[in-house]
């Protein structure tokens, strides 16, 4: 999982049925030199947002039993961030 | 998920079976600001899109996450038709 920030949503009328009736969202990441990209809201996160997102098969984990075909979705809106401690 | 352009089809008469009857896909990837990153990916077309549309594409093994493409072996689909993106005010 990483931490992202939520930079822009998506409108598609025309899309997969099981995609009906979820959010997309454009996430920009905090690290790395990865470029934003378009992840399933899971949590209802909103714009400017700090988040915690998944890539890859475990994205559409989310939302099971449903079969979601998605390879990024956001799991959690982040509170804080803390360098150190835990 | 990641956005394209369709730019092409791909003909393909011998190919593994479960990819009979797949309409296979050129498709030129963008950045979210809908700029082409140079980059491209052939991929299965599960929702009609249009030459030059702008696509939604699942990559991985998500790809295979939809009825059409479940247990074929994919990883790309186009799952969706973009009517618009709006930047910096989610």
């Amino acid at each position: 999982m990483n931490v992202g920030r939520v930079v822009g949503t998506l409108i598609a009328t025309q899309k997969d049925a099981n995609l009906t009736g979820h959010r997309i969202l454009c996430v920009e990441p905090l690290e790395g030199r990865e470029g934003s990209f378009f992840a399933l809201d899971a949590v209802g996160a909103g714009a400017g947002e700090t988040v915690l997102y998944i890539r890859g098969r475990e994205a559409s984990y989310a939302y099971l039993p449903d079969f979601v075909p998605c390879d990024a979705a956001i799991v959690g809106i982040v509170d804080h961030l803390e360098e150190g401690g835990a | 998920m990641k956005l394209g352009k369709v730019a092409g089809t791909v003909v393909a008469t011998r190919k593994d079976p479960r990819l009979r009857g797949l309409k296979l896909l050129v498709v030129a990837t963008l950045t979210p600001r809908l700029e082409p990153d140079g980059g491209y990916e052939v991929a299965v077309d599960t929702v009609q899109a249009g030459f030059r549309e702008i696509v939604i594409l699942v990559t991985g093994s998500s790809a295979r996450m939809t009825e059409r493409t479940e247990s074929a072996p994919v990883d790309a689909t186009i799952v969706g038709i973009v009517d618009s993106v709006d930047l910096d005010s989610a």
